[in-house]
């Protein structure tokens, strides 16, 4: 009797689920994360939830984040790329020296003029881009398999980062370089608000648009009020982070010193909210351009399809070759963009950034759900991937679990992660 | 002698003196093949004959050695997959050639997707006319949204079935087509086969079931070792006669002079 009645409830559960049309697995990591951030807010007696921590994880996920987009597209087309913490390290390498040497004293524009920045961030740029279709040219027309390549590539281009800048750490960079950085370069209360209302309504029109083309093509569309509700979580959830965000105070002498530098005084009882980092900010856009081209493009199609099966794709006239080019050259690009926002959060250059970086981003996309065989992977499952990694490891940290410790248990997870997954994609049937 | 196809125009392709080799096997040695408009053309032969390999050349998965194609008189250059698509030569492969983990849609149109004014793909566009084009050719499909790994054999081979028609094939290539597949599937596809032939496609089919190639084609090519046993009208010659070219690799002649020298 009771059974009877769990199982029709479990149906109900089934039918809601369908009925909105969300990824079971989507909601089953954004559970996983909640708890992990229950459990430290319970260990750390509410210092985990508190708006200033979810700032700090925040822009301590980027870096990661960014490159785990990257690394979705490498894996679903069965490769790997072990070399992205060595390829950050050159390209930051190379910004550094751009920014502190080639701009003021060749270009002799001096110190923190407009111009550095985006010439370094060019420079490194095409540096990653360079040296990642460097890679996918060796994987793809000359056959060697990328584990080979990106191992070989891990030491090359980390010692070839130590020999540019003699092993010595480069700084202060340019002061417009390190509005990249997070903490550094925030929108502000009231631009954040904009932006997420901007957001919001982007997202409300994207919902429109895909029912109103499901619609002309005489397509099942969800009924009006699932539409509704998921519009509803969507928009709530963007004003709730912008809203976390912006609680979050500029500490009082900070500001007076933020007045000074404008040679003005600060008046009495004046607060302001940090908002939204210009470097989360650009993980939003890298984001939602990785997830159209994914699902959007060709480019996307002819990934996935590669993944899923690389004679099919050969044979219906894709050329895989450059194909795979393209992929680690998209890489080497995001790993270019994580150089930015790391060297800039560190305001400098050091010889030992982005090291096991490739750890991180492997396993963030693991967790967040990318099949090591290809074919499969998700943007957004990344980012969760790289969030959840980053919380358990500043979680541990605030906790005061010993370093070792915090590996082991990180390592475990990972291993755990990939189970669950395996075991969920045996359940539900799905390959 | 057997054959009078003088008197029927140019084929519709011709493949002449084709070799290839792999590693110093002579996979394909020095084979001529054509093919009529409306005309079915049986390739026959046990494993390792050749017949695949052969059909590949002209499908551009392979690069022949030595030899020319000819697509309705005039020398084709077929280096990849593509350049076969320009010349409107589709096929239909064993293996099926499916991305698993993308959908029905997705696979019909891969490497020609519909594409909206910005450049991004069009999937609801693709996916009306993967149900327009399924419910001709297999009216029960109605997996449109699954991945084709989670198809039955017949479904997956109707969307690969698709994919060759849907484009305006001239020339198609069924390798196996009916392999993996039921009775009343098979029957799906000789009504099918017979369709297109009554709207002037030339068709390779390659077929290990020698009654399946009586039924279907006019004419069967026998091959054995990479090397062309013979073509032969199949109304001309009995199941007998095929097996004993596949066999034995000797056509009918000349089994009837052996035979005549023998008695």
């Amino acid at each position: 009797m009771t059974d009877t009645v769990s199982q029709s409830q479990r149906v109900e559960k089934r039918k809601l689920l369908d009925t909105l049309e969300v990824d079971t697995r989507l909601l089953g990591m954004i559970g996983a994360f909640i708890v992990v951030c229950i459990v430290f807010n319970v260990l750390t007696d509410g210092r985990f939830l508190t708006a200033r921590n979810i700032f700090n994880l925040t822009i301590q996920t980027v870096s990661v984040a960014i490159m785990a987009t990257g690394m979705v597209f490498v894996i679903v087309t069965r490769h790997i790329d072990l070399s992205v913490g060595s390829l950050l390290a050159t390209c930051s390498a190379m910004m550094a020296m751009t920014q502190t040497w080639f701009t003021p004293d060749i270009l002799g524009l001096g110190l923190n003029h407009p111009l550095t920045a985006p010439i370094a961030i060019l420079v490194g740029i095409a540096t990653g881009v360079a040296i990642g279709a460097f890679h996918g040219w060796l994987v793809g027309y000359l056959g060697i398999p990328a584990f080979i390549v990106t191992l070989g590539g891990l030491l090359v281009w980390r010692n070839v980062a130590w020999y540019l800048t003699n092993g010595q750490t480069i700084g202060p960079l340019d002061a417009n370089f390190r509005l990249w950085g997070g903490i550094n370069g925030t929108l502000g209360a009231q631009w954040s608000w904009i932006v997420a209302i901007a957001a919001v309504a982007f997202a409300l029109y994207t919902l429109w648009q895909s029912r109103r083309s499901k619609i002309s093509h005489d397509f099942p569309v969800k009924p009006m009020w699932a539409e509704v509700l998921l519009g509803a979580i969507v928009a709530i959830a963007i004003l709730g982070f912008v809203w976390i965000l912006n609680s979050y105070q500029i500490p009082g002498p900070r500001l007076e010193r933020m007045f000074e530098a404008r040679g003005e005084v600060m008046p009495e009882g004046f607060t302001a909210g940090y908002g939204l980092p210009l470097s989360v900010l650009l993980l939003i856009l890298i984001a939602i351009v990785m997830t159209l081209v994914a699902r959007r493009t060709r480019l996307g199609r002819y990934i996935f399809a590669t993944g899923g099966n690389p004679d099919a794709a050969e044979l219906s006239g894709i050329n895989t070759r450059l194909l795979t080019v393209k992929v680690f050259a998209i890489m080497g690009a995001l790993c270019a963009i994580s150089a930015v926002v790391a060297s800039a959060r560190l305001t400098n250059h050091s010889n030992d950034i982005g090291t096991l970086d490739e750890l991180r981003v492997i396993a963030a996309a693991v967790i967040g759900g990318t099949a090591l065989a290809g074919g499969i992977g998700t943007i957004y499952g990344a980012i969760l991937g790289a969030l959840i990694m980053q919380s358990l490891q500043s979680g541990m940290a605030m906790v005061g679990v010993d370093a070792p410790l915090q590996n082991i248990v990180v390592g475990s997870v990972l291993v755990i992660a990939v189970l669950v997954d395996i075991i969920y994609r045996k359940r539900t049937g799905a390959k | 002698m057997p054959l009078d196809t003088s008197s029927r125009g140019t084929p519709l392709v011709e493949l002449r003196d084709i070799s290839i080799a792999f590693g110093g096997i002579k996979a394909v040695d020095h084979v001529s093949v054509n093919l009529y408009p409306g005309e079915v053309v049986g390739l026959l032969g046990h494993n390792g004959a050749g017949k695949s390999t052969l059909i590949k050349c002209l499908s551009g998965a392979y690069q022949k050695d030595a030899g020319e194609i000819l697509v309705n008189g005039d020398k084709a250059t077929i280096n990849n997959p593509r350049d076969a698509r320009t010349y409107h030569i589709e096929t239909i492969y064993q293996t099926l050639a499916l991305a698993d983990n993308l959908d029905a849609a997705s696979n019909l149109f891969l490497g020609r997707e519909l594409t909206t004014p910005v450049g991004f793909v069009d999937d609801a566009a693709m996916e009306a006319e993967t149900r327009k084009i399924m419910g001709r050719l297999n009216p029960n499909f109605r997996k449109f949204a699954d991945p084709v790994s989670a198809l039955s054999g017949g479904q997956r081979q109707s969307v690969a079935i698709a994919r060759a028609v849907y484009f305006n094939a001239k020339i198609l290539i069924m390798d196996e087509p009916t392999a993996a597949l039921g009775p009343q599937e098979t029957q799906m596809v000789a009504e099918l086969i017979d369709e297109l032939k009554r709207q002037g496609l030339g068709i390779f089919l390659i077929d290990h079931d020698v009654h399946q190639v009586k039924a279907l084609c006019d004419r069967a090519s026998v091959m054995k070792n990479g090397q062309l046993v013979g073509t032969v009208r199949v109304d001309d010659v009995s199941e007998d006669d095929i097996l004993a070219m596949i066999i034995l690799g000797k056509t009918p002649e000349e089994l009837g002079v052996a035979s005549a020298a023998a008695g």
